[in-house]
C-alpha cells in the first residue's frame, strides 16, 4: 500500500516526462526542437502551478470551492498588463493605466528592466484580493455550492467586462505590446531560459511562503476549518474570518500566476480567459495531483498540463483527418473525465495529503510510541 | 409539502419572531417579494410588452430545467453543475436525431443517412412554424435519449461516491468534471461552431392584445406550458410524486414507510432528463447550439431554482419565468448593454443568496 502510493506518481510523472521529451524527439529528430518545445512549456507549468497553488489554499486547505478561477486569472492579468504596458494611444487602442514608462524612469538602478512588472506583479495579486475581499465579506458564509455558482457568475461577468468596455481593457481587440520582465539582460534566443528561470524563481518563493503558512498554527486552523466548521467554532476559531483569509491570499495567488501568464504571452484578449482554460483545467490538476497539498499542485500541474501539451503534438503524425481534427477536444473531454476518475479510485490524488497536525506532534507521539514500546517489549519477552 | 422539504434542505435565517409584532412584520416581509414581484410584472407587461413575452418564453425554458436541476438537488442530493451541458448535449442530440450531422474533417459536415429530416415530409411546415413533424420527433428522441445518459452518470459518478460518504463538495466537484467530459463530446462530435435547427424565414404571428411574436415561439410556450402541468400533476397527484416529496423530506423515513428510495432516485433522475432536455432543444430552437453555452447556462437555470427555493419544483417554475423576464427586460430597457444579459441573472443570483437564501417565496408556505 506505502509502496504503491510511492511508486504511483513516479511512474506517472515519469511517463509524462517520457512522452514530453520523446515525443517532439521523434517526430523532429532534433534536440534543439525538443528544447525550443520544452523551455516555454516548463514556463507555462510554473504559472500554472502558481495559479493551482492558489486553488490548493482555498480548496485544499480551506474548503472553499471556487468553481470561477479564472476571473481571478483574468484580473491579475489585465492588472499586470495595463500597469506595464505604456499609455493608450487612443487611437488603436484605449485603456486605463498605462504606468509603464513613469515606472521605467523611477531612479533605481536598472529600473526599466524589472519596476514595472514587480509593480505590475505586486498590482494584480493586490487587485485580486481586493476583488475576493469585496466578494468573499458577503460571500463567504454562504453554503459551499452557492458560493460555486456564484464565482462561476462572477468570472463570467469579469469575462463580459473585459470583452465589452473598450475604454477600459480595449474590449475585444484585446492587449497587446505586453513588455517582457528583463527584456534588457538576454537577447532573442536566450530570453526564454531567463523567463523559465524568473517564473520557477516566482513558483518557489511562493511555494515557500504558502508552506510556511500552512505549516504555522494559522494553517492548522484552516484544515481545522475544511475538516470540521462546527468543531473549529467550537474551539473558538473565528471561522468566517478564517476562511476569508484563505479566500483573499489564494485570490492574490492566482492574480500573481495571471501577471506572469500576461508578461510570457505579451498579448491578452478576453478569449483566452474561457471557463475551460482558467477554470477546469487547474481543477483538473488539483484534484489529480491531490488537494491539500503543496506538491500534489506542482506534480497534478506537471502531469496534466505536460499531457495537454504534448498530446498536441499527435497532430503532427500522419493520422487519418478526422481524428486529427479532434486531437484537441478528445484533451478537454480526458480532463473531464480524469477528474470523475480520480476522485472515483483515489480522492486523494498522486500525492496524498499526510494527516499531520503538527511536525512537533508527530516527534511527540512517536517518541512516546518508542517509550511505550522499551517499557513493555520486555516483558512480552 | 415541497415546503418541508424546503426547511430541511435550505439553510435560512430564521427570524426568530416573537409575539405579534413580530408576527404581523414577518408577514408583511413574505409578501414583499410577492408586491415587488406583481409590480414589477405588471409594469414591464405594459411598459416593454415585447421583451416581456420573450422574456416569459426564455424563461419558461430555464424553468423547465430549473425543475430538474432543484429535483435532482432535492431527492439525488446532488449539485449538478453538468446540468447546462447535459441541457446542451441533449439539443445536440436532437440536432443530430434531426439532421443526422456530425463535424467532418475540416469545415465540413458529414451527414448520415439517419435523420428523420430525410423522412417523406418531415421538413414541410405544420402552420406557420418554421419545421415540420420531424424535428418534433427529433426532440421527443433528444428528451428519451436523456433519461439513460443521466441514469448512467448517476451510476457510474455520483452514487458511489454518495454511498462513499463523500460530502456536497467533492460530489460537486466531480459534477464539474461531468460537466467537461460532457463539453467535450459536443466538440468532438459536433465540432466547436454554433449550429441551428432550421434555416430560412419564421413567420410571425400577431395575437389579439400581443406584439408580433414568431409562431416557433408559440410552439415553444405551448409545449413548456404542456410539460409543467404534467410534471405537477406527476409530483403532487400521483404516488410516485408522493414518493418523491416523501424523499426529499427525509430519505430515511421514506425508506422506513417502505418506499423503494433506489427507483425513487432513478425516477428522478428520468423526469429531471426529459424535462431539461426538452428545454435544451426548444432553446436551441429558440436561439442556436454551441457547446460553449453549456456551462453559461448554468447562470440563470441556478438562479431560477435558488429564486424559487432550492428544492421545491414549483418555486423553480416561478423562479426560472422571473430569471428570463428579468434578463430580457433590462437588456430590451436599454439600462445595459446586450453582452450583459447573463451579468443581470448573475445579479438576481447573488442578490436572493445574500438576502433570501431561502428562495424569494421559501420562508413559509
Amino acid at each position: 500500500m506505502i509502496n504503491r502510493s510511492r511508486w504511483l506518481p513516479i511512474a506517472i510523472v515519469g511517463f509524462v516526462t517520457l512522452l514530453l521529451v520523446g515525443l517532439p524527439l521523434e517526430r523532429t529528430g532534433n534536440v534543439r526542437a525538443v528544447v525550443d518545445f520544452l523551455v516555454p512549456a516548463l514556463a507555462t507549468m510554473a504559472i500554472f502551478a502558481v495559479v493551482c497553488i492558489g486553488l490548493n489554499v482555498q480548496w485544499g486547505y480551506t474548503g472553499i470551492f471556487n468553481f470561477g478561477v479564472v476571473g481571478f486569472f483574468l484580473v491579475g492579468a489585465y492588472t499586470a498588463a495595463i500597469v506595464t504596458m505604456p499609455p493608450a494611444d487612443g487611437e488603436f487602442s484605449t485603456y486605463v493605466g498605462g504606468f509603464g514608462q513613469t515606472l521605467a524612469n523611477v531612479p533605481l538602478p536598472g529600473a526599466a528592466h524589472w519596476v514595472p512588472h514587480l509593480v505590475g506583479a505586486l498590482a494584480a495579486a493586490g487587485i485580486s484580493a481586493v476583488l475576493a475581499l469585496l466578494l468573499a465579506w458577503p460571500m463567504v458564509r454562504l453554503r459551499e455550492d452557492y458560493l460555486a455558482i456564484a464565482l462561476i457568475g462572477t468570472a463570467e461577468v469579469l469575462r463580459r467586462i473585459a470583452t465589452e468596455e473598450q475604454w477600459l481593457v480595449n474590449g475585444s481587440r484585446g492587449l497587446a505590446g505586453i513588455p517582457r520582465p528583463l527584456a534588457g539582460l538576454a537577447d532573442g534566443d536566450t530570453y526564454k531560459y531567463l523567463f523559465l528561470a524568473l517564473a520557477l524563481a516566482t513558483l518557489a518563493l511562493i511555494y515557500l511562503l504558502i508552506d510556511l503558512g500552512i505549516r504555522s498554527p494559522w494553517g492548522r486552523v484552516l484544515r481545522a476549518i475544511r475538516e470540521d466548521e462546527g468543531a473549529a467554532a467550537a474551539a473558538g476559531k473565528n471561522v468566517n474570518g478564517f476562511k476569508l483569509q484563505g479566500f483573499v491570499l489564494g485570490a492574490a495567488i492566482m492574480g500573481a500566476g495571471g501577471a506572469f501568464y500576461a508578461f510570457q504571452q505579451g498579448a491578452i484578449s478576453p478569449e483566452t480567459f474561457t471557463h475551460f482554460f482558467g477554470t477546469f483545467i487547474i481543477w483538473a490538476m488539483l484534484i489529480a495531483g491531490g488537494s491539500g497539498n503543496m506538491a500534489g499542485a506542482i506534480v497534478g500541474t506537471y502531469v496534466i498540463w505536460g499531457l495537454w501539451s504534448v498530446t498536441l503534438q499527435l497532430q503532427g503524425y500522419d493520422l487519418p483527418r478526422f481524428l486529427a481534427d479532434r486531437v484537441p477536444h478528445l484533451r478537454d473531454t480526458i480532463i473531464g473525465l480524469t477528474i470523475v476518475v480520480v476522485l472515483l479510485v483515489n480522492p486523494r490524488g498522486l500525492v496524498p495529503e499526510r494527516a499531520r497536525v503538527s511536525r512537533w506532534l508527530d516527534r511527540r507521539v512517536s517518541s512516546m510510541r518508542r517509550a511505550e514500546k522499551a517499557t513493555t517489549s520486555p516483558a512480552a519477552d | 409539502m415541497a415546503s418541508v422539504a424546503d426547511r430541511n434542505l435550505v439553510d435560512r435565517r430564521d427570524g426568530a419572531g416573537s409575539g405579534l409584532a413580530a408576527g404581523t412584520a414577518r408577514r408583511l416581509g413574505e409578501a414583499a417579494p410577492w408586491v415587488v414581484l406583481g409590480v414589477l410584472g405588471v409594469w414591464s407587461a405594459v411598459a416593454l410588452t415585447e421583451q416581456f413575452v420573450v422574456g416569459i418564453i426564455v424563461g419558461s425554458l430555464y424553468a423547465l430545467a430549473a425543475v430538474g436541476l432543484t429535483l435532482i438537488y432535492g431527492i439525488a442530493r446532488v449539485s449538478h453543475f453538468a446540468h447546462g451541458d447535459v441541457m446542451m448535449l441533449s439539443a445536440y442530440i436532437g440536432f443530430f436525431a434531426f439532421t443526422g450531422s456530425v463535424a467532418g474533417a475540416g469545415a465540413s459536415d458529414v451527414t448520415l443517412p439517419l435523420g428523420l429530416a430525410s423522412l417523406p415530409g418531415a421538413t414541410e411546415r405544420i402552420w406557420l412554424f418554421s419545421f415540420g413533424y420531424g424535428l418534433v420527433l427529433a426532440i421527443l428522441i433528444a428528451a428519451v435519449a436523456a433519461v439513460p445518459i443521466l441514469l448512467a452518470i448517476d451510476r457510474a459518478v455520483y452514487r458511489p461516491l454518495l454511498s462513499r460518504g463523500a460530502s456536497t463538495a467533492i460530489v460537486a466537484v466531480s459534477s464539474l468534471g461531468v460537466a467537461i467530459a460532457v463539453r467535450g463530446v459536443m466538440l468532438l462530435v459536433w465540432g466547436p461552431s454554433g449550429r441551428r435547427y432550421s434555416q430560412g424565414i419564421r413567420d410571425t404571428v400577431e395575437l389579439p392584445g400581443l406584439p408580433r411574436i414568431v409562431a416557433d415561439q408559440l410552439f415553444i410556450l405551448a409545449t413548456a406550458a404542456i410539460l409543467a402541468m404534467a410534471a405537477y400533476v406527476l409530483l403532487y397527484r400521483t404516488r410516485l410524486g408522493t414518493a418523491m416529496r416523501a424523499t426529499a423530506d427525509n430519505p430515511d423515513l421514506a425508506r422506513a414507510s417502505g418506499i423503494d428510495t433506489g427507483s425513487v432516485r432513478r425516477w428522478t433522475w428520468a423526469v429531471a432528463g426529459f424535462l431539461t432536455a426538452v428545454a435544451g432543444c426548444l432553446l436551441a430552437l429558440q436561439s442556436q447550439l454551441s457547446p460553449e453555452l453549456g456551462f453559461v447556462l448554468l447562470l440563470p437555470i441556478f438562479a431560477s431554482a435558488i429564486l424559487g427555493g432550492i428544492g421545491s419544483p414549483h418555486g423553480a417554475f416561478i423562479g426560472g419565468l422571473v430569471v428570463g423576464v428579468i434578463g430580457e427586460t433590462t437588456v430590451g430597457a436599454g439600462w445595459i448593454g446586450p453582452g450583459y444579459k447573463l451579468a443581470v441573472t448573475f445579479v438576481v443570483l447573488i442578490v436572493v443568496i445574500l438576502f433570501r437564501p431561502g428562495g424569494l417565496f421559501g420562508s413559509r408556505s
